[in-house]
């Protein structure tokens, strides 16, 4: 809490100067508009039906209206500064966020969902955005009003200003006790909401399931019972949140006519002028707004700060330690070393241990084991996605760790089982590892990976949008546009995940030739499935519960009779 | 929309009540500036002490008389409102679970989703704010403007003219920033889009070494969110003080010409304070009122949304027969059957001829979309053929009741679905007299039975929502034994062994033939392995029949089987 408090106030020094002018306009614009029932009190003393100063009367209503247009501008101009400072603030602190998310180590960004990481930098910015917005533009007005109300009352009589003074608040602790009764109520119907919402959800999305078993009855039942229960709470929730401004109208009609009482009698003993006590009247009506209004901006500003806690919480996440001053990687020629490497996600789970394996120039391995041994672990090191915990990677006799992750990343055509494609033409997709190729590059790409026969009856073609996750292609599509990508960029030593997803004969048979074409001399992993790509490799490396348990050629492992040979006999045969 | 208001059916009295109430609270706030008068006329200028305590008290009374009007208003209002959309969202779902698939495809089940809770529920909200401020805020602004013109009408026509400016002002300020609030919110969803890009895509994006070419995307996007954004905020930011200014100059004109009236004795001190009062008053109810102008056409397009379930009809009209002639020479006939889904450009079934006899079994390969499991759909009448029929037992699917239909039949489908529940509970939907024996005996034949005997309290073990506490593989052999339960005369398993190991998916094979009732049974499945031992296979390619014979068969006769039958075994060691 302190410390978000601090990154908040650090974060707005930026717009320090702003946020004083801010302040002035706001006590400054607060104490003319308030002046101004005093010059309608004063105006309105000169009517008597004794005679009208008619003189006094416009000289006051022309002062009056020069106040008006005075407050107006002000008004207007530190409406102008918070809107300023508010989006400026939460603009810098959503690139904070978003740059924070491109240098996290990925350990974080694997453990943490990304539904919960996507809210952070969405909503919880904007109800940061709502609450600072509110905050500055009602929060100092408040106060601001509240102080300036309270001594121009003073100053036309005392004893009716305390009369308003000690029974506005009356109207706060009735808000207050109405607000905390209706919370648990409003938890209360969130909680019986998301049921219903999982009964639909279960319900619509297996709506097959439900008409091959008549579920439909006893659906309806649950669906009643829970509706019902929605009701009853909903009622009450909706009912009691909407007593307090009734209630707090009431303490306010009752603050009105004690003031009225107050001030009338006060007005007959000449203690104030009639223009006086209407002017101590629409005090009454204005003293218990920001009260009210206060209130509840404290709580829009705890639920700000949470939001900001939330930010603030990502964006002061350590970054992955920085690669700046170590030298790049040149010429790779294809030489991977892993040497005595052991590494896991959690220290009580440890996972590979004292792991070798000497890779030449042009040599394919092959990663095998039952599904959730870890395969993706090894590309995760290779690629240092994750750093080992002892031993070393080496790409050309250079250890992975000191050397920079961009040379090293861009040394390998990583092609990933789960075949993200981002949001954007099928063009700005292959390009990715080369933005500046040639239109010929391009095709003569996509004509390798048998994907120019399918881009080209696209719509627009290479120009076709892809949607959000791909989702106008199809599985096989986007693999091919994936190795595709790769193809383009050419680089000299290749991660490939094969897909186990089932994708049609054909589409798997390019698949597999592109694949075949890409790692022509390459230094290739391959997590694999397939048993054609598996015996074509130059080394299997078998995995079992994290752990490499054996290597070797299939013949070798299949002599051994160990577990790799189990598991090719219970799978192929 | 019309057809919503019959929901309002036990609340018809709340819809009527809680508006007359909030008129009633409005006429007591109207009534407040004009008892100040006279306290200020009568009580102050005639010095009568009495006089105001009694008129302090009435100040009191309408508080009160106003507060006890409000919250029956609150309460009518809540009440209403709540109702209604209790009542609509039961009718919408009962309406979906009488729709066919058709209609469910082309609305969407996320869409129906969201009709159904957020949807509604903004109509709630609408309905609420709608039968509490419709009637009061109106009734506020036009009753002081009635009130200023029955106390003097030269200084009422001030009313006349301000009204008009400020509702421009501040309905016209609200309108106008609408669309822009929408465009701010598509930006919005950008930044949205590209954030959860670089979260799921993370390592795609360092291994082409793209973090600041991305950052630079978002930067740039982010800006154009926070200008629009600031954009929105100026323009909202003129309300206030213009609203300011024109009240204000309204009262400068109205005490201007206060003091010509009060000299020529037509108005009183206190009156003209009366009139400053009730110009004071109609701001405020202004801004509620545009407020409330907002949130109209949201809650009415939410309303639509939601009528546009209620008034789709169901495509699938009910047959009467509750029996089938178990004698028939054939189970299953499809006779040039083709099915074309709603929307679609070509059938996704086409022209399929096709014969099974009791206790036959066919099994269905092809590659992914080529209309597999849209073949097996038309049985139990998931979706009905769009030409020539499908028959059961010799009759036309469309010839029997649909419960009675699909109670013919174990499905089970692609996607594995149980409810929460026990595992007897499950196991007893498709059949509600069996017994733990018959349970059981259906676990041991779907290979579900040894991990059911060993989970916690076994089979009433409670499966939760979306079974989250079962594996792929435990899900899919419990929706197998659901189905097994119930004995059908027809078994269907659409690609329903996918997440089974290959030892497991021929145990399971196994079972199946030796069941004792023999059900005809129609399997479908990308694998080889899982259909060849059927009595007959149909090949599906692009929802044609590529081929139907046995195993045999068609290794010598069907192309595209062979295709797939080699690519799928003989080159994986060469077993046959």
């Amino acid at each position: 809490m302190k410390k978000t408090v601090k990154n908040l106030l650090k974060l707005l020094g930026k717009s320090r100067a702003a946020l004083f002018v801010s302040i002035i306009l706001a006590a400054a614009s607060v104490s003319l508009s308030l002046y101004v029932p005093i010059l309608f009190g004063d105006a309105i003393d000169e009517i008597v039906e004794t005679g009208i100063r008619f003189e006094v009367v416009s000289r006051l209503l022309f002062r009056a209206g020069i106040v008006v247009a005075a407050t107006a501008v002000l008004q207007w101009a530190m409406g102008m500064i918070n809107n300023r400072i508010t989006f400026d603030t939460v603009k810098r602190v959503r690139d904070l966020a978003f740059e924070k998310i491109e240098s996290l180590p990925l350990s974080y960004i694997d453990s943490h969902a990304v539904g919960d990481l996507l809210s952070r930098v969405i909503s919880d910015a904007d109800q940061f955005a709502d609450g600072l917005l509110m905050g500055f533009s009602q929060f100092f007005t408040g106060i601001a009003t509240i102080l300036v109300t309270l001594g121009f009352m003073l100053y036309i009589n005392p004893k009716v200003a305390l009369v308003a003074a000690l029974l506005t608040p009356l109207s706060i602790f009735v808000a207050r006790f109405v607000a905390k009764n209706t919370h648990s109520l409003f938890q209360k119907q969130s909680v019986i909401r998301g049921e219903q919402t999982a009964l639909i959800d279960e319900m619509i999305g297996g709506a097959k399931a439900v008409s091959a078993y008549g579920y439909e009855n006893r659906a309806q039942e649950r669906f009643i019972e829970i509706n019902g229960r929605l009701e009853t709470t909903s009622r009450k929730a909706i009912f009691y949140s909407s007593l307090v401004n009734p209630t707090t109208r009431f303490v306010n009609a009752l603050v009105y006519a004690a003031v009225c009482l107050a001030g009338a009698l006060t007005a007959i003993s000449g203690g104030m002028s009639v223009g006086g006590l209407s002017a101590i009247l629409a005090y009454a009506n204005q003293f218990t707004k920001p009260f009210n209004e206060i209130s509840g901006v404290v709580t829009e500003l705890q639920n700000a700060i949470v939001c900001a806690q939330r930010i603030f919480e990502l964006i002061d996440e350590p970054s992955q330690p920085s690669d700046e001053g170590f030298p790049a990687l040149s010429e790779i020629k294809g030489n991977v070393a892993i040497e005595n490497v052991s590494f896991s996600y959690s220290s009580d789970r440890p996972l590979i241990r004292n792991f070798d394996l000497k890779v030449s120039p042009g040599s394919r391995i092959a990663i095998v084991g039952p599904t959730g041994c870890g395969k993706t672990t090894l590309i995760n090191l290779l690629m240092r996605f994750y750093d080992v915990d002892s031993g070393r990677i080496t790409v050309e006799g250079l250890n992975i760790a000191k050397i920079t992750r961009e040379s090293l990343r861009r040394g390998y055509g990583m092609v990933l089982q789960d075949t993200w494609l981002r949001s954007g033409t099928i063009r700005d997709n292959i390009i990715m590892g080369k933005p500046d190729a040639s239109e010929e590059e391009i095709t003569e790409a996509a004509k390798a990976t048998h994907a120019h026969s399918f881009i080209k009856r696209l719509p627009q073609g290479y120009d076709t949008p892809v949607g959000e996750d791909g989702g106008n292609l199809s599985a096989g599509q986007r693999q091919l546009l994936c190795i595709t990508r790769v193809m383009l960029s050419a680089p000299p030593m290749l991660i490939l995940d094969e897909a186990t997803s089932n994708i049609d004969t054909k589409t798997e048979l390019r698949v597999q030739r592109a694949f075949e074409k890409l790692m022509k001399g390459k230094t290739s992993f391959i997590v694999a499935h397939r048993l054609s790509t598996i015996m074509s490799a130059d080394r299997i490396l078998v995995m079992r519960d994290g752990n490499v348990i054996e290597q070797g050629s299939h013949g070798e492992l299949m002599e051994k009779g160990g577990f790799y040979a189990e598991l090719y006999n219970s799978q192929f045969s | 929309m019309k057809t919503l208001l019959k929901y309002f059916k036990g609340y018809s009295l709340e819809a009527f009540t809680a508006p007359f109430f909030k008129i009633l609270e409005a006429c007591f706030e109207l009534l407040v500036p004009f008892v100040v008068a006279a306290i200020i006329d009568n009580g102050i200028q005639g010095g009568d002490k009495p006089y105001i305590y009694k008129m302090c008290g009435a100040l009191v009374l309408l508080g009160a008389v106003g507060l006890a009007s409000t919250l029956a208003a609150q309460y009518f209002a809540a009440k209403g409102a709540v109702g209604f959309c209790c009542n609509l969202r039961r009718a919408a779902f009962e309406h979906i679970e009488s729709l066919s698939f058709t209609e469910l495809d082309s609305l969407g089940a996320s869409s129906l989703i969201t009709r159904l809770t957020s949807d509604i529920n903004t109509v709630q909200s609408g309905l609420n704010m709608t039968l509490r401020l419709m009637m009061r805020s109106p009734i506020i602004v036009f009753g002081a403007m009635i009130m200023a013109f029955t106390i003097d009408f030269k200084s009422a026509t001030i009313f006349l003219i301000t009204i008009p400016i400020l509702t421009v002002i501040v309905v016209g300020i609200t309108l106008f920033c609408i669309p822009l609030y929408d465009k701010v919110q598509k930006k919005l969803e950008k930044i949205l889009l590209l954030t959860k890009e670089n979260l799921t895509g993370t390592r795609v994006i360092r291994a082409f070494c793209k973090e600041d070419e991305e950052i630079e995307r978002f930067t740039e996007e982010n800006l154009r969110l926070s200008r629009g954004q600031k954009l929105v905020g100026r323009i909202s930011a003129a309300m206030n003080p213009l609203t300011f200014v024109i009240i204000n100059l309204a009262i400068i004109c109205l005490i201007q010409t206060g003091a010509l009236r009060v000299e020529s004795g037509i108005l009183t001190q206190g009156l003209v304070i009366a009139l400053y009062n009730y110009m004071s008053q109609i701001l405020v109810e202004l801004i509620k009122l545009a407020n409330l102008i907002i949130s109209i056409p949201k809650s009415a397009a939410c309303a639509k949304r939601v009528a546009e379930v209620l008034n789709t009809p169901c495509s699938m009209v009910n047959g009467t027969a509750t029996e089938c002639n178990i004698n028939a020479e054939y189970s299953v006939e499809y006779k040039n059957a083709s099915l074309r889904y709603s929307g679609a450009a070509a059938d996704s079934v086409e022209d399929i001829d096709l014969k099974l006899k009791p206790g036959e079994t066919l099994g269905v390969i092809g590659p992914t979309g080529c209309g597999k499991s849209s073949l097996v759909s038309m049985l139990p009448r998931f979706y009905d053929a769009t030409g020539g029929e499908v028959r059961i037992f010799g009759r036309n699917v469309k010839g029997y009741d649909l419960s009675y239909l699909r109670s013919i039949f174990g499905f089970v489908l692609q996607k594995n679905r149980l409810f929460c529940g026990t595992v007897r509970e499950n196991m007893k939907l498709g059949a509600e007299n069996a017994s733990d024996e018959d349970i059981v005996e259906a676990l041991k034949a779907a290979q579900a039975w040894e991990f059911v005997k060993e989970l916690p309290g076994g089979l009433d073990y409670k499966i939760e929502q979306g079974q989250a506490n079962l594996s792929g593989g435990q899900a899919q052999r419990l929706c197998i034994a659901r189905a097994l339960v119930r004995k059908p005369k027809i078994l269907i398993l659409d690609d329903s062994s996918s997440a089974l190991d290959y030892s497991t998916d021929s145990k399971l094979r196994a079972a199946i033939r030796e069941l004792e009732y023999r059900p005809t049974a129609v399997v479908v499945s990308q694998r080889v392995s899982t259909v060849m031992h059927c009595d007959r296979i149909i090949v599906l390619e692009d929802g044609r029949a590529e081929g139907i014979g046995s195993h045999g068969e068609l290794l010598k006769s069907c192309e595209e089987y062979r295709e797939i039958y080699e690519s799928q075994i003989k080159s994986e060691g060469g077993r046959s």
